[in-house]
């Protein structure tokens, strides 16, 4: 199983130059979208057959405060003049979303909120979306993200071999 | 399901901030308290489990909440996060266990059914509350205005005027129960599946979430995909070895927005099912959002228990290309399952398909 994170205070902007380089619709993304890109990206950078449409791997994302971050941002510019480009990231989904069309991915796309980072938890719900059959393999990630400055990471690339 | 049947609706015209939103809200009226969305979402699921006669308190009951924004108006001063509205609703009723919420924007509601369903055939529960609800407020409504998604009258989901959607205040909640027979009283204890032959008898008077699944359009965070690429994934999957005969209707999302119904649309007619009866609920109590899937659930089953396609309120002329079998008056059935599907931002799309006496 890989894992990878990215710890708080890194500038996304090099990780994205560093690792991506091609897909200026990142600077459009909300703090935790761009995490969970990135994210993605590091695991999977070098796989075999990338941008081939699959349904067989599910893009789990977990989290305490969703996309928080954003809404603040959006309930700021909602009393001014509100912003559909800020709207649209405020759903803690919106992150499975790009990682999904980025990448391709036409099978499951979930975003779970848990009252706190229990990897027990997580691999419970985990194994309970390998019940889909499709899926063969997930992408899970807890990205927690209360302010575009403050954030804590994990993402897994798992083979649902390895979880039964 | 008698003031769906009816045609009843509560909805009107509000003042907004300060363009003015038509809607379906909730009366507020003689309600005090902290949060009206925690005061609504208790009192759906303790509903649910007085009907459903349950100890909530057991290590083996669990629970599943749908919302998209929760509490979200009280952004400014008080911890919003969804995590705090499951909590409060874990300790109002008495559910001992840790509670999970499914937040995949319009199609939480079904994603959390499915999540549920999940739960109980991972052994570990035996019965799962799933509750779903959403309160309007100006960040919301903003939100939709800016993306000029709202119809300023009564939506039309499917026909050639529609222009938008209305959005709706619900709470809405189901107990599900692990088919085992040990737990149906009729039948000596066994850990028997339901679908033994010894629990038939049983199993006409359930209602079983046989299959369901999520899927993305891998298109575009905020457009449905044009091919309808995800729904279409959904109801293949969940249609595996079914036959389109079997079902009594498919109750789709309906937002009468343009491209939701076209994109609907098209994927019903991929995955075959152009001539099953096709409804959508949003004329009556508009876009519920986190209830919205565990609502048109449950009026859905009420409505196939009566042997009735809901009639698509709103609906006149086919405003979709291919056309689906969607009708403004109520039909018959005699059938006994029936697909609900949803679609919403991030590419996300669900289908569940739900029968009631076992595969005909």
């Amino acid at each position: 199983m890989k894992q990878v994170s990215i710890p708080s205070g890194v500038s996304l902007t090099e990780l994205y130059r560093q690792w991506v380089g091609d897909y200026p619709k990142f600077f459009k993304m909300d703090t935790l979208s761009k995490l969970g890109f990135l994210l993605t990206e590091m695991l999977v950078h070098d796989e075999p057959d990338r941008f081939k449409f699959r349904e067989d791997r599910a893009v789990l994302v977990f989290s305490r405060e969703g996309c928080v971050a954003n809404d603040r941002h959006y309930a700021g510019s909602m009393k001014d003049f509100p912003s559909p480009a800020l709207f649209v990231y405020t759903l803690p989904n919106i992150v499975s979303g790009e990682i999904s069309i980025r990448n391709k991915w036409g099978g499951e796309s979930s975003a779970y909120v848990l009252d706190s980072f229990d990897e027990a938890r997580i691999w419970e719900l985990v194994r309970q979306a390998f019940q889909d059959k499709r899926t063969q393999s997930a992408l899970v990630a807890w990205i927690d993200c209360p302010s575009d400055e403050q954030w804590i990471t994990s993402a897994w690339l798992v083979d649902k071999t390895e979880m039964f | 399901l008698a003031a769906v049947r009816a045609g009843q609706s509560a909805f009107r015209l509000y003042d907004g901030w300060p363009e003015p939103y038509y809607a379906s809200l909730l009366d507020r009226k003689g309600f005090e308290g902290p949060s009206f969305f925690d005061h609504i979402t208790l009192q759906a699921a303790l509903a649910a489990l007085r009907e459903a006669g349950i100890d909530a308190s057991s290590s083996r009951v669990g629970l599943v909440l749908s919302t998209i924004k929760g509490n979200i108006e009280k952004i400014d001063t008080e911890d919003v996060s969804l995590a705090a509205a499951a909590d409060t609703l874990a300790k109002g009723l008495g559910v001992t266990t840790k509670p999970v919420v499914v937040s995949n924007a319009c199609i939480s509601g079904l994603a959390a059914l499915l999540q549920g369903v999940r739960m109980i055939r991972s052994g570990a529960y035996d019965h799962v509350i799933v509750a779903g609800a959403e309160v309007q407020s100006r960040f919301i409504v903003t939100g939709f205005q800016s993306l000029k998604a709202l119809s300023l009258n009564p939506c039309k989901p499917f026909d050639a005027d529609r222009d938008g959607l209305n959005v709706g205040e619900a709470a809405a909640a189901i107990v599900l129960s692990a088919q085992r027979a040990s737990l149906l009283e009729s039948q000596p204890a066994s850990e028997n599946q339901l679908s033994d032959a010894s629990t038939k008898l049983t199993r006409n008077e359930v209602w079983e979430m046989v299959e369901g699944a999520v899927r993305n359009d891998a298109n575009h965070i905020s457009g449905p995909s044009r091919t309808g690429e995800g729904s279409y994934h959904a109801l293949r999957y969940v249609l595996d070895g079914v036959s389109a005969d079997e079902l009594a209707f498919v109750n789709v999302h309906g937002t009468a927005t343009r491209y939701n119904d076209q994109m609907e649309a098209i994927a019903i007619n991929r995955a075959g099912l152009q001539d099953v009866p096709v409804n959508a609920l949003k004329g009556i109590f508009g876009h519920t959002m986190g209830a919205a899937g565990i609502l048109e659930s449950i009026v859905s089953m009420a409505a196939c228990d009566a042997g009735v396609v809901l009639p698509t309120h709103g609906f006149s002329q086919m405003g979709v290309e291919p056309a689906v079998n969607v009708s403004a008056q109520e039909r018959k059935t005699d059938k006994k399952a029936f697909v609900k599907l949803l679609s919403g931002f991030g590419g996300v799309n669900g289908a569940l398909l739900f029968r009631k006496g076992g595969a005909q």
